[in-house]
């Protein structure tokens, strides 16, 4: 592969790894802190999309409607998590199973009606050209701002949960809940507040990976399940863990559908190679979390103790 | 004297017990008035196809097809989900399998019936000792999730497979076709295959209802309960979670092989998760480690949306709603609730 698009594809690996970690990061400490099974994580990333469009269009700034998707989606995560999913805690996972996918068909079709199936929603025109990164390198703009932000908030969320004493509390909840329980810290109200921040963390990567996919109804059900695929590679409940397991999957993903294609069309047809390249790339995230739960069951980065 | 059974739910650890009180504990003790019941569902399930030809209703055979090939799928998840505990997130897996390898084999100009069932187990059963020899290593959401990743890389391939239909699927003219002597047996034809189905369903549930108080049986529902425990009792606990995979999947694979017979098509949306998510939830909706359950949840989804369908056009809005309030205030599934209805006593579990 030549440098240049090597260059360029790792970075769109590291971009759309940076907005896979937005959705695991929640997702994680649902899963490791409270061993809740939340199928619906992904139905937050399709209502922030959905959020941002229908607000950049109304108010015709797309910060603001970024902005206000995320803050309203927090919100009605919390309310998610205070009606609804804190009675799912202590239930077993297969009613955790079968309440988040009542949830899903629920805030699937909600959208629906709202919205309707899908909504326009394009990159600022500020920001619809390329840069040039290298000579003869040219990125578009769009996606620079999706990886300054991902590793802004990435940064900060990192800071939030192993500096400060909210994030002691969430690590001391993923590591042994019973414990920390015992010791004093009041979990469930702490992550009515963890949950806000996840839904919302989930949907800047709705409404930051809305103009490059595309922002309809059944949006969430894929990213969902490679978010998983995240936690489980990463360690679930380990914040630090998701960082890595959304970089390696998101670069495996990027650079395997680009490569193998390449490499494949050294020796198939150009028909064969374009099918089978995108195929094996999204088994390759598969076999990969089977590698690594084979060598590490725990994940790279167990959380409990 | 085999020891009293004790109660396990105070001091349950991990995760909860799918069933507190094992179903094989009251089987073997049907009374009159349910063995009725039952006569009467048997002779109205065979009496279908004469019924809706004299009401000049067609689809509702295809519909009722539909049920009993979901009920099959749905019974053979139970017993891995149910019985032996064991979470599989990838039963669509199976289905698809059994799907394609029918479909495949009949766009390739191979319509003998017996090849098709030969393929499916073939493969079904091969792709299960596979896939359960490697997943049953892992426990938990581990377990949870390995089978997923297993059912999505299946997802992928049948997406790729250009030759066969890629993402678009695969359409059949032709069905299974089984000869007996000079008797030919098609399943174009909607009732033929309606009592192929109904005769798979059939013989998968009586088959349960013997497994559960059967020795293996009994020794699955004890490794779900506590396999450590069952293990330092001497059974092959391993071999015994590898065998229930392996039949589950083959008995998923026939649902699949009846699917593309009852639609002339398949495509990879039948391995997509949210297809193994809505064999779970029929699983749960029904009754989990009852012999009913599979039946009932399918029955009860598939005629929801049905009913729903007629009304709005947002009947998932609706059917969320349902499945949600089942979570919430039917604990056991909707044979729990029948059960408690009829007893009160079984309701406090």
């Amino acid at each position: 592969m030549p440098s240049v698009l090597l260059i360029e594809q790792t970075l769109n690996g590291l971009q759309f790894g940076l907005m896979l970690f937005l959705l695991a990061a929640g997702l994680t400490l649902v899963f490791g802190v409270m061993d809740m099974i939340n199928l619906a994580h992904g139905s937050l990333y399709m209502i922030g999309a959905f959020l941002a469009a229908w607000l950049v269009g109304l108010t015709g700034s797309f910060v603001i409607g970024v902005l206000g998707a995320v803050g309203l989606t927090g919100l009605f995560g919390m309310a998610l998590e205070a009606a609804l999913l804190r009675t799912l805690y202590a239930r077993d996972h297969l009613s955790q199973v079968l309440a988040t996918f009542a949830l899903i068909l629920i805030l699937n079709d909600g959208v629906k009606m709202l919205f309707g199936t899908d909504l326009p929603l394009s990159a600022p025109a500020a920001l619809s050209g390329p840069v040039e990164l290298l000579p003869g390198l040219q990125y578009p703009a769009y996606r620079l701002l999706i990886l300054g932000v991902g590793s802004a908030l990435a940064i900060a969320l990192y800071l939030l949960v192993q500096k400060t004493r909210m994030g002691a509390l969430v690590r001391a909840g993923a590591s042994n809940r019973a414990m920390a329980t015992a010791m004093g810290t009041n979990i469930s109200a702490l992550f009515t507040l963890v949950f806000g921040i996840g839904a919302a963390l989930c949907a800047v990567a709705g409404a930051l990976l809305g103009p490059l996919l595309a922002v309809q109804v059944g949006m969430g059900e894929n990213i969902l399940i490679l978010a998983f695929v995240v936690i489980v590679i990463g360690g679930i409940g380990s914040i630090r863990g998701a960082l890595v397991g959304s970089v390696l999957v998101g670069c495996i993903d990027t650079l395997g559908r680009t490569g193998l294609q390449q490499l494949f069309r050294e020796f198939l047809p150009a028909q064969w190679a374009s099918a089978a390249g995108p195929a094996i790339a999204s088994i390759a995230v598969y076999v990969f979390m089977a590698v690594v739960l084979a060598v590490r069951p725990q994940g790279l980065f167990p959380a409990r103790t | 004297m085999a020891p009293p059974i004790e109660s396990r739910s105070s001091e349950a650890t991990g995760p909860a017990p799918v069933d507190d009180l094992p179903m094989v504990a009251r089987q073997g003790r049907i009374d009159t008035a349910s063995r009725a019941a039952l006569l009467i569902l048997a002779a109205a399930a065979l009496g279908l196809p004469f019924i809706l030809q004299a009401l000049g209703s067609s689809y509702y055979l295809s519909f009722a097809s539909r049920i009993v090939i979901y009920a099959i799928a749905a019974t053979s998840l139970n017993l891995v989900l149910g019985y032996a505990g064991l979470v599989s997130f990838g039963h669509a897996a199976f289905v698809g399998l059994g799907a394609y390898a029918t479909g495949i084999l009949i766009s390739e100009g191979v319509v003998g019936g017996g090849w098709h069932l030969l393929a499916t187990v073939a493969v079904t059963g091969l792709a299960a000792a596979v896939i359960g020899a490697i997943s049953l290593r892992t426990r938990g959401v581990y377990f949870i999730m390995i089978t997923l990743a297993f059912a999505q890389m299946l997802y992928y391939l049948a997406n790729s497979m250009k030759g066969y239909g890629g993402d678009e699927g695969l359409n059949i003219r032709a069905r299974s076709l089984f000869g007996f002597g000079a008797i030919a047996y098609d399943l174009k034809n909607p009732s033929a295959l309606y009592y192929t189905a109904l005769a798979a369903l059939g013989a998968s549930l009586l088959a349960l209802d013997r497994f559960g108080p059967s020795r293996m049986g009994r020794a699955v529902v004890a490794l779900r309960d506590d396999d450590v425990r069952a293990e330092a009792l001497g059974f092959p606990t391993f071999r015994l979670k590898l065998v229930v995979f392996v039949v589950a999947g083959v008995l998923g694979g026939i649902a699949g092989a009846l699917s593309v017979n009852l639609q002339g098509y398949v495509s990879p949306n039948v391995l997509h998760w949210t297809q193994s998510g809505t064999l779970m939830v029929m699983v749960i909706l029904g009754g989990v480690a009852t012999v009913w359950g599979g039946l009932i949840g399918a029955a009860a989804l598939l005629l929801l949306q049905e009913m729903l369908s007629a009304y709005t056009d947002h009947w998932e809005f609706w059917t969320g709603w349902v499945l949600l309030a089942v979570v919430l205030f039917a604990r056991r599934g909707l044979v729990g609730l029948a059960a408690g209805l009829r007893s009160p006593r079984a309701r406090t579990g």
